[in-house]
């Protein structure tokens, strides 16, 4: 019973710390504006420009453009992954099968994954596919 | 022993060893069926030699060409000539168009030539014109009348704007997804000419026109289209037996609009998805058309290929050669009137593969 208090009147001080803290630094998690809202749109779809600059440059060493195969970012399939992709023997992400074109058609050297080049790839494959409902795994 | 021997053909690059190419199973010309008598030819299309700097090109693509080249050259019996249906170069450079018939010199026949946008758009034809010959031409060949068209021309309003070199304008036709592309067309002063050529022909006489981009409205993102289409098939419209064959897709298509039956050829390069695989906007692919198979990337000639090509009685029927893949046969049923795949039309025969999403 004087345990049980104790913890009470702990958790009580913290709530009321933390609320002053919150108070204090203004954190409003929860709330954003029209204005917020604008700015992520814009600041993802500057990317998705960037990817598809980079989707029609020569990313490897033979001049070869993603686009020369996959027009519009056509028959990249964002919405399946990841899948299971046999020739490589296990559950791939795209980020794998992307650098696996650039290693292989490109003639090139892969991307890491947190690369801005590839991010900007993924962004401009995966804007073209908007709208389709995932479907992971499928082939 | 003999899908052995065909698999071994296959994966070792058309065996130089064999003096005949297995699956010639073409129907030789037989006389006495009106004037137009049955031969075959070859199709080869869509190179897209690209030169990476001085002697260098994409190993990639010169391995499509050769290797179509080298199995062409074991048809037995011969065909009585080539076609080479457009997009010979990447860009449209001499180096590209010099390469790419330094390859083409090894093919044993006649070879004709279409002239495709990659091939035109850095001056205009002027080289092709220098190397090849012209843009437009017909020929008769045992009773068949045979039109090649320039279908790649645009707006002039396009081809003459403000671009800072030849190049830049080059490479705005070369990126097939351009959203600032420019529509193909035959133009007034073409079909001026083959309305006349035309005029010459009876109309019992099976007609064959080659053009590089379909001459029928498919997919206009892309330019699978032709602006003046309806105007060419005008012309088409009075003949009897009238077929286009055209490249420029890079997948296998076939369609038939009143008389007139269509049917695309393979790309020695690369495969193009089909339109309906880019979600963002409608397509319009012949229902008739069973798809190609899915392309797999790791093997690099997979839904890459040519085509014999077999007149029979005025109409064509298409074999399409394809390496890494079944091959596949697109007929002209006299019956119905339309051309059909011979083992997959039916629709409880297509496989999985030809469903591209
Ligand atoms: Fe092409
Ligand atoms: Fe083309």
């Amino acid at each position: 019973m004087r345990k049980n208090r104790k913890v009470f009147s702990v958790s009580f001080v913290v709530l009321m710390v933390s609320a002053l803290l919150a108070i204090s630094f203004s954190i409003q998690a929860d709330e954003f504006t029209k204005e917020d809202l604008e700015r992520w749109d814009t600041e993802f779809m500057t990317v998705v420009i960037k990817g598809e600059k980079l989707f029609h440059s020569a990313l490897g060493t033979n001049k070869v453009s993603c686009d020369q195969c996959h027009p519009n970012a056509a028959n990249t399939h964002p919405e399946t992954y990841p899948k299971f992709q046999q020739q490589i023997g296990r559950v791939v992400a795209l980020f794998e099968m992307v650098n696996w074109c650039i290693q292989n058609p490109l003639e090139g050297d892969p991307l890491p994954a947190e690369d801005p080049k590839m991010i900007a790839l993924l962004s401009y494959i995966t804007y073209e596919r908007r709208g389709v409902p995932l479907v992971p795994g499928k082939h | 022993m003999n899908i052995n021997r065909r698999a071994f053909l296959k994966t070792t690059g058309a065996g130089l060893m064999a003096s005949t190419f297995p699956m010639s199973l073409v129907k030789i010309a037989f006389g006495g069926q009106g004037p137009a008598q049955d031969f075959t030819f070859g199709y080869i299309s869509d190179a897209h030699i690209q030169q990476i700097q001085g002697n260098n090109f994409v190993r990639n693509w010169d391995m499509g060409l050769i290797r179509a080249v080298r199995e062409a050259n074991l048809l037995t019996p011969r065909p009585d000539f080539f076609m080479f249906g457009g997009d010979l170069a990447q860009l449209g450079k001499k180096e590209e168009l010099d390469h790419g018939l330094e390859i083409m010199s090894n093919l044993r026949g006649k070879v004709y030539y279409v002239i495709g946008e990659h091939d035109y758009y850095l001056d205009l034809g002027e080289y092709w014109q220098s190397k090849i010959g012209p843009l437009r031409y017909s020929f008769d060949h045992k009773g068949v009348h045979f039109v090649t068209l320039n279908s790649i021309l645009t707006y002039d309003s396009w081809i003459h704007k403000k671009w800072g070199s030849p190049m830049d304008r080059m490479l705005a036709m070369a990126r097939l997804d351009n959203p600032n592309g420019s529509p193909f067309m035959v133009g007034e002063e073409q079909l001026t000419w083959l309305k006349k050529d035309l005029e010459k022909v009876n109309r019992s006489t099976p007609v064959v026109v080659f053009s590089h981009s379909p001459i029928q409205k498919i997919f206009k993102p892309w330019n699978f289209w032709t602006q003046d289409a309806e105007k060419v098939q005008a012309l088409l419209k009075p003949f009897e037996k009238a077929t286009v064959i055209y490249g420029h897709v890079h997948q296998i298509e076939y369609n038939q609009i009143g008389n007139i039956t269509f049917h695309s050829v393979m790309a020695t390069a690369w495969p193009w998805p089909y339109p309906e695989s880019y979600s963002q906007a409608a397509s319009c692919l012949p229902k008739l058309t069973v798809n190609m198979n899915r392309a797999d990337p790791f093997f690099e000639r997979d839904a890459t290929g040519w085509q014999f090509i077999n007149m029979h009685n005025g109409k064509v029927d298409v074999h399409y050669q394809l390496p890494d893949n079944k091959n596949r046969t697109v007929v002209f049923n006299s019956k119905i009137g339309k051309p059909q795949d011979v083992d997959y039309q039916d629709y409880n025969s297509q496989i999985p593969p030809q469903t591209h999403f």
